[in-house]
């Protein structure tokens, strides 16, 4: 099957956040890991109300003697939609049928039947796995035969993400993580499952951001940042760090490894939208680091159906840009030159609806495709070694030198 | 290889390089010395270009010596090493030394372009011969040929290759011409479909066993019950072509050797080499027995064991007609020698009677054209008359040659031969309409089979045939090896790389039937690739593999939708259990629920129409097909257990043998496990 896999559509918003709930009380340094919220409870009784239905359609049209089918929204270009006036990504109508008799389905029918069996042990069970946990818990060689359920975690992956959208359940909501990814520091302090971590003590490695952000697991609790600093990568991160950036600007630093995952996006969203802080974002001057700024500020195309939890559209992108190389006299051998894949890629963003209405976003691109090459963060590092954190991005803020 | 040496001393070595050990020339004067042998030494030249020419016209020495000159001057700066100075030969001392070339002779230091190169190839050359004339002679006298074919090993590097048939006989008086002079025959003056074409085969055969070990050729011929069988021992004067007699003996008439009555025995001693697979006599054999399943060939080998190919036919084939040549295929010199040899007076009636397709109105246009009347004297002819005859010939159109002189073996009978050797499960043949190349009718014949026990990795074996006679060597020079290449195999779902055979469990069989074959040389082992012969091979190919791919297509339909039926069945026992886990459902009964839908849906499959609309049922269109055998696997395990002696060429004979291994140490394994 060719078509990209699934996406849950239904746009009805995820059941009811903790958003706005009151903090509980910071005094308890560690809460017993049974002490779970009504909250989750009610949410977890509905994802199990959810899971039991999809089973229950497919047991009834069997007994019936029709085909039975699942239904699973489409998580392709195609059926994202761009939302002009809320800025966000949103995922369309369309769906995929996926048909038990048909040879190419019939595998990945009981794949997601499988994987939705293991979220419904898994909740009831109250516990969270990884994405390999799931493809281990649901992983045994087919009776009679020696094929295997999965032959490797990717299947799993993209099934599972096909459940969540077949379900409009979010990953969290069926008790499933990703890997880790992204660090923090910066002047805030926050409570991680009732640990109450301190942001501006954190060393030189940082405040590991976990997978699942939610407001149930992750309170905020005294910040006195101005705004948040995202950098693509851990290097440059390292870098800002050391020369305790944060502390000199009062702000709140992140890093996603590239593109950044879940975790950072939703904790990102959460910072600019319940404490008002401004993202500005420092990434390379490459269609990589544009497309990571895209998915920051509008949402994915693959999880279209969460940008409405995880997209900023008020995040700001402070450079490293085409410009730069003149304006901060960079020498030649900092140039990488594009490849014809960047070029087609660089092509492609530019064409993106929420690229092509941005004038300034044009004229960047453009001028990166002129140029020729492309620069990294660290090719600033050739004018001195914390001429990114003493002159670079200082120079920009004060400005308020944004692409938006 | 010290032996096969040894029979090498036969060949006399080329004058120039007698020369050049004489002399310790460099290497460059090797080529030289070779391609023009000085004057003053040997003078046994041979003149390949005319090794008949009797007529010694008087400027032939004139213009010898001309062109020895310029050789002359050419050398000068070579010859420097010379101690002597050359002298000069006059015309007439070099004339003494000029005479005329036997055949033979010319043969027997040339015996490679008979199929004689190397001790291997000479046994089976022997052999071919043999069998090609006994078939040949059974045909011609309407007699189902039993042949019997004894190579039996003297010493390390002799044999004694012995064939006896059940033909007509030879009389008496013929035996040293047939045996004892190349180029004697019936075959060479006509134009008719036969095995044999110029009357070199055996007789060289004869000359090589002379040649090599000394000993004559032994002939026992009977030509029916009431005459006395004879027996001649025959040795050959290469100088003068020609038999010399050394024994002749008068055999009582019951002799036991013919139970018919009639039928011939050659036994020919001769060095030579036995080994078994590709290229060898069993070989040989063997496809001779596919191409003429209405003979029954036994066979005695080296090893003492008889391997019989019975006979799968009972019916003779028809007996080929003789044609007269077609005035399109001739060339200007034979048809001035056509003009000279003439019976008739006239041109009308000359062409006529000794051309075929030319009735009384062809002639006449034919002669007007080229200037002439059909009354014209055929003495009055020269060469410009002869050139615009042929022109004319060339300009007028002429209905193609007559084609019921072809016999072709037959769709039928050839999958029968290839039934009887090849253990496949799908056969296809096909014969196409006869056709023309250069005046001589012909006509393709092409059969496949593939899969059953073949071997599936190697490239496919292709089996030409000339007339029903297998050939063997020089596979890559023949046309029918081009045409399979050209053919675009992978349209019948067969892998093949470009310009290469296809690969696969696969046999083709080509053959050509004509009135005269075009071999590329006189050892007739590669047919001359003529457009048209290869247009007509291909044609066919074409034929066959689309009824191949179609029954290739057909097995992978099957094939896949029971592989479909057991995804689903494998499946559903998952989904069953798991819906059982979710919602409590009885999971037995979820499963018969999905089970019976599942044979619901493949069940509709199985009834998916062909591309002619047609429900597609156990044999398909491929079932009324005459020209297709296919074989069901049951049937095939049977044909496994009592398979044929001689039937081994063409099994991949390795792969049972490892099943059976695997299949035992399976059974060790347990047997360890239960201990």
């Amino acid at each position: 099957m060719a078509k990209k896999k699934k996406t849950t559509t239904k746009k009805k918003s995820p059941p009811p956040r903790s958003r706005s709930r009151p903090r509980p009380p910071m005094t308890r340094k560690k809460s017993p890991k049974r002490d779970r919220s009504v909250v989750s409870k009610k949410r977890d009784r509905e994802t199990l109300d959810k899971i039991e239905s999809l089973a229950v359609d497919v047991t009834k049209s069997s007994l019936a003697q029709r085909d039975p089918y699942l239904d699973i929204p489409l998580r392709t270009t195609s059926n994202t939609k761009w939302n002009k006036s809320k800025r966000l990504l949103e995922m369309g109508a369309s769906t995929q049928r996926r048909n038990l008799f048909n040879l190419g389905q019939a595998k990945k029918f009981m794949q997601t039947i499988l994987l939705a069996k293991g979220c419904k042990d898994l909740v009831e069970a109250e516990k969270t796995l990884s994405l390999r946990g799931m493809y281990y818990m649901s992983l045994h060689t087919i009776a009679g035969t020696k094929e295997k359920t999965f032959a490797e975690q990717g299947e799993s992956d993209t099934i599972l993400e096909d459940l969540e959208v077949g379900l409009d359940s979010l990953r969290e909501e069926l008790h499933v993580f990703a890997k880790k990814r992204g660090t923090m520091i910066g002047n805030i302090t926050i409570i991680d499952n009732g640990d109450e971590i301190d942001c501006r003590r954190m060393g030189t490695g940082g405040y590991a951001i976990p997978s699942i952000c939610e407001p149930s697991v992750i309170q905020f609790k005294d910040c006195e940042a101005d705004f948040v600093l995202h950098v693509e990568k851990d290097t440059v991160w390292s870098r800002f760090n050391e020369d305790r950036f944060w502390e000199t600007y009062n702000c709140i630093l992140t890093e996603g490894s590239g593109q950044p995952p879940r975790g950072v996006r939703r904790l990102l969203h959460r910072l600019n939208k319940e404490l008002g802080l401004p993202i500005y974002c420092l990434l390379d001057c490459d269609p990589w680091g544009h497309y990571i700024y895209s998915v920051i500020k509008q949402g994915s195309i693959n999880l279209a159906f969460e940008s409405k939890r995880m997209a900023i559209p008020d995040a700001k992108f402070i450079g490293i840009r085409s410009g730069d190389f003149e304006r901060c006299e960079l020498s030649d051998d900092v140039k990488i030159d594009l490849t014809e894949r960047d070029i087609a890629r660089a092509k492609q963003i530019m064409a993106y609806p929420w690229f092509a209405e941005k004038r300034p976003w044009q004229k960047e691109i453009k001028r990166m495709l002129a140029n020729g090459f492309k620069m990294e963060v660290e090719s600033l590092i050739t004018k001195d070694i914390s001429y990114v954190t003493e002159v670079y991005v200082p120079e920009r803020l004060a400005d308020r030198d944004f692409l938006d | 290889m010290a032996k096969s040496h040894l029979s090498g001393i036969f060949i006399v070595p080329v004058d120039g390089v007698d020369n050049v050990s004489e002399l310790g020339g460099s290497e460059a004067e090797i080529t030289i010395l070779n391609r023009r042998p000085p004057p003053a030494t040997t003078h046994d030249t041979i003149r390949h270009d005319m090794p008949k020419s009797k007529s010694k016209s008087k400027t032939k020495p004139r213009s010898r010596p001309a062109s020895g000159k310029t050789s002359k001057n050419g050398q000068a700066a070579n010859a420097k090493k010379r101690t002597t100075p050359r002298s000069r030969v006059s015309a007439e001392s070099l004339a003494e030394k000029q005479r005329e070339i036997s055949v033979s002779e010319f043969f027997a230091k040339n015996r490679h372009l008979l199929g004689f190169d190397n001790t291997r190839k000479a046994m089976l050359t022997t052999v071919k011969e043999a069998v090609d004339n006994a078939l040949d002679a059974c045909e011609e006298a309407n007699i189902l040929p039993d042949i019997r074919i004894e190579v039996f090993q003297i010493s390390e590097t002799r044999f004694r290759i012995t064939t006896l048939d059940n033909g007509p006989g030879i009389v008496r008086k013929q035996i040293e011409n047939i045996f004892g002079k190349l180029l004697y025959g019936s075959k060479f003056h006509r134009l008719k479909m036969s095995r044999g074409q110029q009357g070199i085969g055996i007789a060289a055969a004869g000359m090589y066993g002379l040649m090599t070990t000394g000993k004559p050729v032994l002939i026992i011929s009977k030509t029916s019950k009431k005459k006395p069988a004879h027996e001649v021992l025959l040795k050959m004067d290469t100088a003068k072509n020609r038999a010399e007699v050394v024994e002749d003996t008068e055999h009582p008439e019951d002799d036991k050797l013919f139970p018919d009555g009639h039928g011939t025995q050659v036994a020919i001693e001769l060095e030579g080499k036995y080994q078994k697979g590709r290229q060898s006599i069993d070989e040989y054999l063997e496809q001779c027995a596919i191409a003429n399943p209405h003979a029954r060939i036994t066979y005695i080998t080296p090893g003492n064991e008889t391997v019989v190919f019975p006979r799968a036919v009972d019916v003779l084939p028809e007996e080929p007609l003789e044609i007269k040549p077609h005035p399109k295929g001739i060339e200007l010199g034979t048809l001035m020698q056509m003009l000279k040899r003439s019976e008739e007076n006239q041109l009308s009636g000359f062409l006529r009677s000794d051309f075929c397709r030319v009735g009384p109105g062809k002639a006449k246009e034919i002669a007007e054209k080229a200037g002439m009347t059909g009354r014209t004297w055929l003495t009055k002819i020269g060469h410009n008359e002869a050139e615009s005859l042929y022109q004319a010939i060339q300009d007028v159109r002429i209905t193609a040659p007559p084609t019921d002189c072809l016999v072709p073996i037959g769709s039928r009978a050839l999958l029968a031969g290839l039934l009887k050797e090849v253990k496949a499960e799908f056969f296809a043949a096909s014969t196409r309409p006869p056709a023309v190349y250069r005046g001589n009718p012909f006509q393709m014949e092409v059969a496949i089979a593939y899969g059953g026990n073949l071997p599936a990795d190697d490239l496919a074996r292709v089996l030409r045939f000339a007339n029903r006679v297998p050939l063997l060597y020089q596979q890559s020079g023949c046309c029918c090896f081009k045409a399979v290449t050209e053919t675009g195999w992978r349209n019948y779902n067969l892998s093949q790389s470009r310009g290469a055979l296809p690969s696969g469990p696969l046999v083709i069989m080509i053959h050509m039937a004509s009135v005269w074959v075009p071999f590329t040389s006189e050892s007739k082992e590669a047919i001359a690739d003529y457009d048209e012969i290869r247009k007509e091979i291909k044609l066919a190919l074409k034929e066959c593999g689309r009824k191949l791919g179609t029954y290739l297509n057909r097995r992978k339909k099957m094939q896949r939708e029971s592989e479909r039926r057991s995804v689903f069945e494998r499946y559903i026992g998952e989904i069953s259990q798991a819906c059982h886990a979710i919602t409590g459902t009885d999971a037995e009964k979820l499963y018969q629920a999905l089970f019976k839908q599942a044979k619901r849906k493949t069940e509709e499959a199985d009834l998916e129409l062909d591309d002619e609309g047609k429900v597609i049922d156990d044999g398909g269109r491929l079932s009324d097909d005459e020209d297709v055998v296919i074989l069901e696997e049951r049937q095939m395990q049977i044909g496994e257990l009592d398979e044929a002696p001689g039937a081994t060429l063409f099994d991949d004979s390795s792969a049972p043998v490892q099943r059976k291994k695997k299949v035992l140490r399976k059974k060790k394994k347990r047997i360890l496990r239960r201990k």
